[in-house]
C-alpha cells in the first residue's frame, strides 16, 4: 500500500458518491427500533421503482438523535426521515423517484429536525463524529474517500516520532476519559522510556451508566480509533497495540474485528506498513463486566487474564504497564481526535474550545430531555444550550433539575448553573467531572438523594474490594443514604455521612473509591434541601 | 468446590464443545494470559461455567484452580449456575433509572415471583439487571432474548416477555 493506491481507493469512492445513496442507521438505538429491517424494506421499494442501478441503498453509524430512530437519510440532499417504519419506508422512494407525488403522501413526511437547519445539528461541532452516519462503518474503503488513513501516511513518511509528540502537545488535546491528563505529556512520557516492548492500550471499556460515546464511535468509524492508535503506537515506539471493549457491546466488538480485518487485508496494519520500517498489529479483548476495569491498573490485570483489582500507582502504566513494559493508555475518543489533529494541524484543533480545555467533547445526551442521543459540541458550549437548545428541554412541561455529567464518578449540576461553560476546570469547580461525556437531565421529580443513593449501590457492587475505605466505606454510605431516604435518620446522621464521604475520598486506592462520594458531595451540595426535608421531616 | 483430579480426566473430548474449546486454547497457545477470553468462549459454548469445566481450563493452561475460579466468579459476565431458558435483562443504568427502570424491574419481579440475578423455579425465565447497555438514547431498555426494546412501559415489557415464554423468541 503506497499514497498513490489509497487515493486511487478513495477516487473509486468519490466516483460512487456522485449517485443518490439512502443511508440508514443500523447500529445503537435505531438498530433497537427495527433499522434492519426497515433497510431490507428500503432496498426491496428501490428495486421495485427500478431504481435499481441509480440509487443505493446502505446502512450507516450513528447519526445523533437517537430517541427519534430509526433514521433514514437521503443524500446528497441530506434530507432526514426520523421514526421511519417498514409500513411507510417504501414513501421515501417515492419522494426520490416522483416528487410530486411526494405532496400526496400523508404517512412520513421529512423529519422537523433537518441537519442543516435544527439546533440539534446546528450547534454541533463534529471532530471524532465526522464519518459517523456518513459511512459504512463495515467498508474501509468508504473511511479511505473521506481522507482515511492519510494521517497516518502522512506521519509514517514525513514526521518523525518526536513531531508527532510535539504536534499532539501543542493542540492542546487532553485525554477525553474524564481526568483530562495532557495527550501530548503522556505520549512524551512512554517515549522516554526505553524498553524492548512497549504496548498501547485504547480502554474502550466504557462503564459509566448512562454513556454511550465510545460504543457510538466504534460502532459507527472503527477505522478512527484503530488509525489513531497506530500513529500512537509509531510515536511512543510501540509495535502491539490492545483495544479492550466492554462485553456489553456485541456490535462493537463486530465492527472493530472486520475493521481490523480489512486494515491488515491493505496492509495499514501488520508490518512495514506504508513501506516503512514501522510495523503495527492490534488484538482486542473482551471485557467481562467490571466497571473498576476502566481504571489503568485494573484494565492492565485484565488484559493479562488475571481479576480486575487496580494496584498503587507510581509506578505508571507510562514506566511499567502490561508485562512491567511501558504502556501507553488513552480512552477511544481522544485517539479518535488523533488523525484529524494530524491531518488539519496542531493549531486549527487548538482554535476550537476554551483557553485549557481544547477541541470538541462528545456528549451522550439523556435522561428526562426531549431530544436524547449523541452530540459532539465545542468545549466551552453552555449546558444551557445542550439542554435547553439542542435537547429541547424537559418532556411533560416539567423543568429541569440538575444534569448529571461524569456517571458515578462525577456529580449532579444545578439548573441554575447551567450557564457554566463545558470544560475540565468548570465542571470540576462544581463539584462534578467532565468524566467520560455522559449527561443525563434529571427533571423536578427527581429525588436527588435517590440518585446518591443509585450511584453508591452501584459503586458498592463495583467496589474490587482490594481497599478497605472502598469495600467497606460504599456499604456504609450505602446504608446511610438508605436510612436517610427512609426518613429514618436525623441530622448526626448527615454530619457522619460527609465525615465518611471524606474519608473515602483520601484514602481509597485507585479512582473507584476516591470518586466514589462525588455524587453524595455535589448533591449534599447543590441540593441538600433535599436531604433535610427527608431528616426533618 | 469439590474438583477431585477424577473430573478432568473423565473429559474425554468426546462433546464436540470440549474439542472446540481446546481449539480456542490452543489459538492462545495455551497461555494463561488468555484466561478470560477462553472463559468467554467456554460459556459460550456451554451456556455457563460448571465447577469440572473450571477445572479443565485450569489444568489444560497450567493455572491453579483458586485463579481459575477467582477470576470466574470476578467478572459479572461470567456465570456459574445454569440460565433460565429465556431471559430478560432489565437495564439499570442512570438513563434507564431516571425513567423508571426500578419500577420496571420490581413489576417484574413482582410478576414471576423471581428477584433479579435469579432464575424462576420452573427454569423458564431468568431475571437479570444490567449496569448500562448503552442504550441511553432509547430508554428505558430491556432485552428480551438478545433483542434489545427500547422505550419500555410495564406493560410492553410484561407483553414481551410472555410472548417469549409461550411463543419462544
Amino acid at each position: 500500500m503506497d499514497l498513490e493506491e489509497l487515493k486511487e481507493i478513495a477516487t473509486r469512492e468519490h466516483q460512487k458518491q456522485n449517485k443518490t445513496c439512502i443511508r440508514c442507521c443500523t447500529v445503537g438505538g435505531c438498530l433497537s427500533a427495527n433499522a434492519l429491517e426497515v433497510k431490507e424494506h428500503l432496498e426491496e421499494a428501490v428495486n421495485k421503482a427500478g431504481l435499481g442501478g441509480k440509487v443505493d441503498v446502505a446502512g450507516v453509524g450513528c447519526m445523533g438523535l437517537c430517541s427519534k430512530g430509526p433514521l433514514v437519510r437521503v443524500d446528497p440532499a441530506g434530507t432526514l426521515y426520523d421514526r421511519v417504519t417498514t409500513e411507510n419506508a417504501s414513501e421515501i422512494v417515492n419522494f426520490i423517484s416522483n416528487v410530486s407525488r411526494s405532496e400526496n403522501s400523508q404517512s412520513l413526511s421529512p423529519s422537523s429536525y433537518q441537519p442543516d437547519k435544527h439546533p440539534f445539528f446546528t450547534k454541533q461541532l463534529k471532530v471524532v463524529l465526522e464519518n459517523s452516519g456518513k459511512i459504512d462503518p463495515e467498508k474501509i474503503e468508504e473511511y479511505i474517500a473521506a481522507d482515511g488513513y492519510l494521517g497516518l501516511h502522512q506521519v509514517l513518511r514525513e514526521m518523525t516520532p518526536e513531531l508527532v509528540i510535539e504536534t499532539i502537545s501543542r493542540s492542546g488535546l487532553r485525554g477525553r476519559g474524564g481526568a483530562g491528563y495532557p495527550t501530548g505529556l503522556k505520549w512524551a512520557t512512554v517515549a522516554k522510556e526505553q524498553n524492548e516492548r512497549t504496548f498501547v492500550i485504547c480502554n474502550a471499556d466504557e462503564g459509566d451508566p448512562g454513556a454511550f460515546m465510545d460504543r457510538s464511535v466504534l460502532e459507527s468509524d472503527p477505522h478512527r480509533v484503530i488509525e489513531g492508535m497506530a500513529i500512537a503506537a509509531y510515536a511512543v515506539g510501540a509495535s502491539q497495540g490492545y483495544i479492550y471493549v466492554r462485553g456489553e457491546y456485541p456490535l462493537a466488538i463486530n465492527h472493530l474485528q472486520t475493521a481490523i480485518r480489512q486494515a491488515k487485508r491493505l496492509g495499514l496494519l501488520g508490518s512495514q506498513i506504508f513501506e516503512s520500517t514501522f510495523d503495527f498489529k492490534i488484538d482486542i479483548r473482551i471485557g467481562a463486566g467490571a466497571f473498576v476495569c476502566g481504571e489503568e491498573t485494573a484494565l492492565m490485570a485484565s488484559i493479562e487474564g488475571k481479576r480486575g483489582i487496580p494496584r498503587p500507582r507510581p509506578p505508571y502504566p507510562a514506566e511499567s504497564g502490561l508485562w512491567g513494559c511501558p504502556t501507553l493508555i488513552n480512552n477511544v475518543e481522544t485517539f479518535a481526535n488523533v488523525s484529524t489533529i494530524i491531518r488539519k494541524g496542531a493549531d486549527w484543533f487548538a482554535n476550537i474550545g476554551t483557553e485549557k480545555s481544547k477541541g470538541t467533547k462528545v456528549f451522550s445526551l439523556a435522561g428526562k430531555v426531549n431530544n436524547t442521543g449523541l452530540i459532539e459540541v465545542p468545549m466551552g458550549t453552555t449546558l444551557q444550550q445542550i439542554v435547553a437548545e439542542m435537547g429541547d428541554g424537559v418532556p411533560d412541561g416539567k423543568k429541569a433539575k440538575a444534569v448529571q455529567t461524569g456517571g458515578p464518578s462525577g456529580g449532579c449540576i444545578p439548573a441554575e448553573m447551567f450557564n457554566t461553560p463545558v470544560d475540565y476546570e468548570s465542571l470540576a469547580q462544581l463539584g462534578s467531572i467532565m468524566g467520560s461525556g455522559g449527561a443525563i437531565v434529571m427533571d423536578e421529580t427527581t429525588n436527588m438523594v435517590d440518585v446518591a443513593r443509585f450511584f453508591m449501590e452501584f459503586c458498592m457492587d463495583e467496589s474490587c474490594g482490594k481497599c478497605i475505605p472502598c469495600r467497606a466505606g460504599t456499604v456504609q454510605l450505602y446504608q446511610l443514604l438508605t436510612k436517610i431516604r427512609e426518613g429514618k435518620s436525623s441530622l448526626a446522621d448527615l454530619e457522619q455521612l460527609e465525615e465518611l464521604c471524606d474519608m473515602v475520598k483520601y484514602t481509597s486506592l485507585c479512582g473507584l473509591g476516591q470518586s466514589a462520594p462525588n455524587p453524595v458531595l455535589s448533591t449534599l451540595r447543590h441540593f441538600r434541601d433535599d436531604y433535610l426535608a427527608l431528616i426533618l421531616n | 468446590m469439590s474438583i477431585t483430579k477424577e473430573t478432568v480426566k473423565t473429559h474425554p473430548s468426546s462433546d464436540k464443545r470440549f474439542r472446540m474449546l481446546t481449539a480456542t486454547m490452543k489459538r492462545y497457545q495455551y497461555s494463561p494470559d488468555a484466561l478470560i477470553e477462553v472463559l468467554h468462549q467456554a460459556q459460550e459454548l456451554f451456556g455457563y461455567l460448571e465447577e469440572d469445566l473450571l477445572l479443565y481450563i485450569a489444568h489444560s493452561l497450567k493455572l491453579p484452580p483458586s485463579r481459575v475460579y477467582g477470576v470466574a466468579t470476578f467478572y459479572h459476565f461470567f456465570s456459574l449456575k445454569q440460565k433460565g431458558a429465556h431471559t430478560c435483562v432489565v437495564c439499570m443504568g442512570t438513563a434507564c433509572y431516571v425513567k423508571g427502570a426500578a419500577n420496571l424491574l420490581a413489576t417484574l419481579e413482582g410478576k414471576y415471583q423471581v428477584k433479579a440475578g435469579e432464575t424462576t423455579s420452573n427454569n423458564q425465565l431468568s431475571l437479570v439487571t444490567a449496569r448500562c447497555l448503552g442504550a441511553c438514547g432509547i430508554a428505558p431498555a430491556v432485552v428480551v432474548d438478545g433483542n434489545v426494546e427500547g422505550h419500555q412501559t410495564t406493560e410492553s415489557a410484561i407483553h414481551r416477555v410472555e410472548e417469549c415464554l409461550h411463543y419462544g423468541s
